[in-house]
């Protein structure tokens, strides 16, 4: 009986040491190995739902890497990201066409536009549309930075000077979200919108898959703007200060930080990339209000997959939620309709495993 | 001696509560002052109201002759003040380099060669500059913040507890360091819990009580003398 005792004590602690090894591996190297085997299955496995994954990822990721540094330096959920890049959408609509809806149809409301540039709409580098639209980008995205820097002033700012806790700006920023939705309903009502009417150019890719040349364009901006993004961050004085900030904003103005203007940058540079990634979404969508509103949990799964406030991090949680929502679905288990419930269960996973997330500093 | 640091008749507190009732302290060129007392005195309040990070109700801060008061701390800083909060001192995830230049943020030239005297002054920071404050221990996150403190060439440094809950080793190595750099020409205001030590490193003292200036005088004065003794030495 004693060794039996003995024995099943001994077997315990061997399973407790396996179960804390076990434990150690999948919080450090495991979850990396995890997602990595995981997505060279499915890009050797399922090729098709992988490439348009990864452009579903990006556009996750122009708007995960704004949101991440907002969470990071301001310290606080921007629920209003989703809607400020639908916004921004239609902004860029708004500047390229002057359409908004009236009585009956739609109306110009605009004497000039940016479609009256010569050759403005004449497709560029085998896209569906011309350089117009890239100007009515900027344009949006220099709206959404001054709306940004604007509405902080208004909203944001007194409610830190009030010191108010981070539910409080949550819903405040809730509140904003609805706003804006309720905005673009009122001025280009519920239906669908393109960018461009019509069928749209493709591009072959290696292994007899097609895809729109538009999300290749996709795909590349946000390879382009998330180490972009990184270098701001890491390599200017700016970046520093906002790094700064985020550690430690008390800390920061005992330095001579001049806060407020961090946080001012911070908001402009969030703008500027909410407007690129809202003209991204529109394109490999369409224009519709409440699809900002959609997007916001798939972005904040993607923040948090990453670890809140890093970029490189942002982008590559992103990745991991829109591949997996693209190839879930190919499964045959789960309806198109339910793909975002994937973030969710890749996000309590992550929760459960690093609650850091993948690029999270340790606390 | 001229003076570069004056508060007189200083009234603050923390929203409605007021702490310090009326303070006055003078620090005199190249001088080290410590203010002692015991908790909730009002040490670290009246650090944080001269340094403007607290509300000013009445009395003044001159700083160099100029009159400082209720100037946010980021205005202090540009005067030639600077503070050493007494704890989360470091950006735990910028690395020892990028917290140095943190501290010289409103520098606009001259930062290579402020890095290298720092450095000097702090060898074993010197070591290893990309390393993350994060990874530093208690002693070397608080030299850290010494370092960053001296990146713009203060005039005065004010140090909230430098030593607290530090090995008995590292508060030697602080202490040294700290009379390092006043031997640098810059005058230093020290509040301490370690008031033996406080005492035997500076010129002169204030004690504190209550939110009111209790006593006043060089340090072996306040060594020897029995009320202090008795109050807050536990002799």
């Amino acid at each position: 009986m004693a060794a039996i005792v003995a024995t099943y004590g001994r077997i315990r602690d061997q399973l407790r040491d396996y179960q804390q090894l076990a434990g150690q591996f999948f919080s450090g190297p495991g979850i990396f190995l995890l997602f990595l085997g995981l997505g060279l299955w499915a890009l050797i496995g399922r090729t098709d739902a992988f490439v348009i994954g990864v452009v579903t990822g990006s556009v996750l990721a122009l708007g995960a890497i704004g949101l991440t540094l907002l969470y990071g330096v301001l310290k606080f959920a921007h629920f209003a990201h989703g809607d400020s890049m639908m916004l921004a959408a239609y902004l860029a609509f708004f500047a390229l066409t002057g359409v908004v809806v009236g009585e009956r149809t739609d109306t110009e409301l605009l004497p000039w536009t940016l479609s009256d540039l010569p050759a403005a709409t004449k497709p560029i580098l085998g896209l569906s549309f011309g350089y117009g639209l890239l100007i009515a980008m900027a344009i949006a995205g220099v709206i959404m930075a001054v709306l940004f820097v604007v509405l902080d002033r208004l909203v944001y700012r007194p409610l830190r000077r009030r010191g108010s806790g981070i539910v409080i700006f949550a819903i405040a920023s809730l509140g904003i979200a609805i706003a804006m939705r309720s905005l673009m309903l009122i001025f280009w009502s519920s239906f669908g919108r393109f960018y461009v009417p019509g069928i749209r150019p493709t591009t072959d890719l290696p292994f007899g898959i097609r895809i729109l040349t538009d999300q290749i364009f996709i795909f590349w901006s946000a390879l382009v703007l998330a180490p972009l993004i990184y270098l701001i961050l890491f390599r200017t004085r700016l970046g520093k200060a906002m790094r700064a900030m985020a550690d430690n904003p008390d800390l920061a103005l005992v330095s001579g930080i001049n806060t407020d203007r961090i946080v001012i940058w911070t908001w402009v540079i969030g703008g500027a990339l909410v407007g690129i990634a809202g003209v991204m979404l529109a394109l490999q969508a369409q224009l519709k209000p409440e699809l900002g509103f959609v997007l916001l949990l798939p972005l904040f799964a993607s923040t948090i997959l990453g670890g809140i406030g890093s970029p490189q991090g942002a982008f590559v949680g992103a990745m991991v939620i829109g591949i997996t929502e693209e190839v879930a679905v190919t499964l045959g288990f789960l309806s198109p309709g339910y793909k975002f419930s994937v973030a969710f269960v890749i996000l309590i996973l992550m929760l459960f495993l690093r609650p850091r997330g993948l690029f999270g500093a340790k606390t | 001696m001229t003076t570069v640091l004056e508060a007189s008749e200083l009234v603050s507190g923390y929203g409605e509560v007021e702490i310090l009732h009326g303070v006055s302290l003078r620090l005199g060129e190249g001088e080290i002052v410590a203010i002692i007392g015991p908790n909730g005195a009002g040490k670290s309040t009246f650090m944080k109201a001269v340094f403007g990070l607290l509300k000013v109700k009445s009395g003044t801060v001159h700083l160099a002759g100029e009159d400082v008061t209720g100037a946010g701390p980021e205005r202090i800083v540009r005067k030639g003040m600077g503070y050493v909060p007494q704890s989360e001192n470091v950006f735990p995830s910028l690395t020892i380099q990028e917290n140095l230049e943190m501290g010289a943020f409103i520098r606009r030239n001259g930062l290579h060669q402020r890095l290298n005297e720092v450095y000097e002054l702090f060898p074993d920071l010197a070591l290893r500059p990309q390393l993350r404050a994060g990874k530093l221990s208690g002693g070397q996150r608080q030299m850290l913040a010494l370092a960053r403190a001296l990146m713009l060439d203060p005039k005065v440094l004010l140090l909230d507890e430098p030593t607290a809950s530090l090995a008995p080793k590292m508060v030697e190595d602080i202490f040294t360091t700290v009379r390092n750099i006043n031997q640098n020409g810059v005058a230093i205001l020290i509040v301490e819990q370690n008031a033996k030590e406080a005492l035997s490193i500076c010129q002169r003292a204030y004690v504190l009580a209550s939110g009111y200036n209790r006593l006043e005088g060089t340090g072996p004065e306040l060594l020897a003398s029995e009320e202090v003794g008795k109050l807050y030495l536990g002799a």
